[in-house]
């Protein structure tokens, strides 16, 4: 990357001058060329991806104006100039563009403007400890720069938390365009807080704007994504499982092209998918696990594999994976939950979750009399599909809203939450309420135990639930009763907001117990068991 | 068979309560440790998985002898410990020999584990210190001794602890080395605390939470400590560590509750008296095993490596 660097100075300091003079503008001529020398670099050092890249950047010219011009797909975004620059280029820097670039340093050098490299090796030089962003998720995540002498490795933060940023949002929008994937437009005012966080509508599902018949993207996957936009698909294990079958699907359909291998194609191919399904609706945690297996799995393939082969052995791997990480980890979380629902216990439940359903029903097969107070909260209601499920087994159960808590708690003996993820400092995250119903039971001191299978185990760090969360359609919660329906003309009153959380996360202070497959845990040995796992693998 | 097996176990108990009377000092779980390595010395068994039986049948015979926790967690880690080995070999007896020289490893190692602990909690001990203890603990007295020899000056507070009046013996102990010692009736262990700079008490389990079991009233002196804001230490050896969870008193499994003969006399427990009670991990400061010095939820982290 430093060789990059030195040859592309005379280059930059010539368009630094123009650019000046220019109003920092660069001809498409310029533009064109400097792709070419970085595209001349990049294809010594990458291996995968460089014709594809250049062919759609040859699409994007005559598109492209002065917006910032998108990066090669290549992923490793190295930072090709910082080490040998001796004298950044001394153009007065605009603040707000400034702290853009300080945001992103490592994506900015995507950026083919010369004189807004220039302006970010001032600011790196200047700025040397950048603020630690927070761990990304993993479909989004890019490897770091690796030779960077003036700064140490800085993370990015992921896109979906940086809906305010409108480079970001731009950035996006290149890389959508790119994959032939529509954008979707956010809906409705934001609650300030939450104004980094997308925010779309359900009527306005991201299927409408594909072309018929959609090449780009295989048609299980577009049912897919219809499927978890409009909430038919919900729920973290259903996702899953759901998102695993499409990928069963796709590789069933697949075939190598000419001249390609396999193991690197399929991925680039299941890119724009997960991009698509990004859209449809933010990737859960577990999702997000389940695809950088498969992403492993693939790689794993080698060359010398018959295509039949590989993709047997890859829908042999899906298979084991459902059926090892869900299937038979809730049986063996069934078998230890047992142990702690003792006769005549009240239990408590929140919400719909796969894996609770499943203990209570074992547990009242086993032959254990209890009980089941169930509560649920609104617009979801999802309490309705767990309260149906546990009453068609013959369980006596009570069904009470979110705000009767503190009212039947004292009758409770103990409360068995589900998890969406389980964050590497012991925080549960999980369906918004969760935290709530934790809180007032540690008030109580009755103990509450999270049930979460490993595979759902992340490394991300949260401590609030505002920074990574999920929006959801604002219009469920206008409500019509008695034929008045009060919240219709939201979007009229300007000082309105109406916010639709997802999730939220749970201190391991006031979680008692989690029940893996692996056994019993405390809250807090969350990163052992993340550990152990990575040694295993 | 049956005659055998019944002949085995008298054999076997009367051994394991030998070792007992021999060497009163020794903890329960290491004398319950030689007993099966003397058993698997003896053993005629054919396969592996029959030794692996007949050594979990015989930790049953022992828990039917002395129901404390400590029994059932080291016949637990003896099998485990000899049995992460084993499997490479094809010849049974050579497997056998293996196994034996671990056993025989391991106990060393774990009649080591006392003066461990003892040296870690000693600098604990401040000179001019106050320490409040709970009944009888051996592994107490010996870091109490280390102290002692060290030449800190420290004064003891034991409790009398009811319904066997342990305290008392642990008073007579401390007497011996010449450490002024009063003895407190159990109920006025919250009077006394303010006096008090630190509490030092031993362990029966130790829990997967980083909670202990330990004799009734623990729980108690553990609540007020926290209440008063002293530091609450717990010193217990690494093979007390036991794969149980409980979420309150309740949840502590019965047959460790009762004494041995209770369960096996009395039908109706519920009018029993319970021995142990279970203090839950937010109540306590540090744990000081031969492990090292933990924090209660890095006690959980030491299982795992050591179970999984």
């Amino acid at each position: 990357m430093a060789d990059s660097g030195v040859t592309d100075e005379p280059v930059s300091k010539e368009e630094i001058e123009r650019a000046k003079s220019e109003g920092k503008e660069l001809t498409k001529e310029e533009k064109q060329r400097l792709r070419k020398e970085k595209k001349h670099h990049k294809k010594n050092k990458e291996k995968k991806d460089d014709k594809a890249s250049q062919e759609s950047e040859k699409e994007k010219k005559p598109v492209s104006t002065d917006a910032p011009v998108s990066q090669p797909p290549s992923q490793p975004t190295t930072q090709k100039a910082p080490s040998p620059v001796p004298t950044p280029a001394p153009v007065p820097v605009p603040a707000s563009e400034a702290a853009v670039a300080a945001d992103k340093p490592a994506k900015s050098k995507a950026e083919l403007k010369a004189e807004r490299r220039a302006r970010q090796e001032a600011e790196r030089s200047s700025k040397q400890g950048k603020k630690g962003d927070v761990g990304q998720p993993a479909p989004t995540s890019k490897p770091k720069a690796p030779p960077s002498e003036l700064q140490p490795v800085v993370k990015r933060l992921p896109e979906h938390i940086q809906a305010d940023n409108p480079d970001v949002l731009r950035k996006l929008a290149k890389k959508l365009e790119r994959q032939q994937i529509p954008l979707r437009s956010d809906y409705g005012y934001k609650v300030s807080l939450f104004s980094h966080l997308h925010q779309y509508s359900r009527k306005a599902p991201l299927t409408q704007l594909l072309s018929i018949p959609s090449t780009v993207i295989h048609p299980a996957i577009v049912r897919l994504g219809l499927q978890y936009s409009q909430g038919i698909v919900a729920g973290s294990n259903a996702r899953s499982v759901a998102l695993l079958h499409a990928f069963k699907q796709v590789i069933m359909d697949y075939t190598t092209p000419p001249k390609e291998e396999l193991s690197r194609d399929l991925v680039n191919k299941l890119k724009p998918y997960i991009s698509f399904l990004n859209q449809c609706r933010p990737l859960s945690a577990s999702m997000g696990n389940a695809i950088k297996y498969i992403k492993k799995e693939i790689s794993y393939i080698s060359s010398q594999d018959k295509e039949k082969e590989a993709k047997t052995k890859l829908l042999n791997c899906i298979e084991s994976y459902i059926s090892d990480k869900i299937i038979i980890a809730a049986i063996a979380i069934a078998k230890y939950s047992i142990e702690k629902i003792s006769e005549g216990d009240v239990i408590l439940v929140y919400g719909c979750s796969s894996l609770v359903n499943h203990i209570l029903c074992e547990a009242f097969e086993k032959g254990i009399k209890f009980h089941v107070i169930v509560v649920d909260s609104r617009p979801r209601l999802e309490g309705r599909e767990a309260l149906r499920r546990l009453v068609k087994k013959g369980i006596s159960c009570t069904y009470v809203l979110i705000s009767a808590v503190s009212y039947i708690l004292p009758e409770v003996s103990k409360v068995f939450l589900g998890a969406h993820a389980l964050l590497a400092n012991g925080y549960v995250m999980s369906r918004v309420g969760t935290s709530q119903i934790a809180l007032v039971a540690k008030a109580f001191n009755v103990p509450v135990l999270v049930c979460c299978e490993t595979y759902k185990f992340c490394e991300r760090v949260q401590t609030d639930s505002f920074v990574s969360n999920e929006l959801d359609d604002p219009d469920d919660l206008i409500v019509t009763r008695k034929g008045k329906t009060q919240l219709e003309d939201w979007q009229q009153v300007k000082s309105l907001g109406l916010l639709n959380l997802v999730y939220d996360v749970t201190p391991p202070d006031f979680v008692d117990l989690v029940i893996t497959e692996l056994g019993m845990i405390p809250c807090t040995s969350v990163p052992v068991v993340l550990r152990v796992k990575n040694v295993d693998q | 068979m049956l005659f055998q097996l019944a002949l085995w176990r008298i054999e076997l108990v009367e051994y394991f309560r030998a070792q007992l009377r021999e060497d009163p000092d020794i903890a329960s779980a290491v004398a319950a440790i030689r007993t099966l390595l003397e058993f698997l010395k003896r053993d005629k068994g054919e396969t592996i998985l029959g030794l692996r039986e007949s050594l979990k049948w015989a930790t049953a015979c022992l828990t039917g002898v002395d129901s404390s926790v400590a029994v059932s967690s080291g016949g637990e880690l003896f099998l485990r410990f000899i049995t992460l080995t084993s499997l490479e070999h094809q010849d049974l007896s050579r497997c056998k020999k293996m196994m034996e020289e671990r056993g025989e490893l391991f106990l060393e190692k774990i009649s080591m584990s006392r003066s461990k602990v003892a040296k870690l909690c000693h600098t604990f001990i401040k000179d001019g210190a106050k320490i409040l203890t709970h009944s009888y603990s051996r592994v107490v007295l010996r870091v109490l001794e280390k102290a002692a020899a060290e030449k800190k000056r420290f004064s003891v507070y034991v409790t009398e602890s009811q319904p066997d009046s342990a305290g008392r013996q642990m008073a007579e102990a401390l007497r011996k080395l010449n450490v002024p010692v009063t003895v407190v009736l159990d109920a006025a262990v919250g009077y006394v605390l303010e006096k008090v700079d630190l509490v030092i008490i031993g362990a029966e389990g130790v829990v997967e939470s980083g909670g202990i079991i330990n004799k009734i009233g623990t729980y108690q002196m553990a609540l007020c400590s926290k209440t008063h804001n002293k530091p609450f230490y717990v010193v217990a050896e690494s093979f007390k560590f036991v794969r149980l969870y409980p979420l309150n008193q309740q949840d502590v499994p019965d047959k460790f509750k009762y004494k041995a003969d209770t369960l096996k006399t009395v039908q109706n427990l519920s009018e029993e008296h319970p021995i142990i009670d279970y203090t839950p991990p937010s109540l306590i400061t540090l744990l000081f095993t031969d492990l090292g010095v933990l924090t209660p939820s890095a006690v959980s982290d030491e299982l795992i490596k050591l179970y999984l």
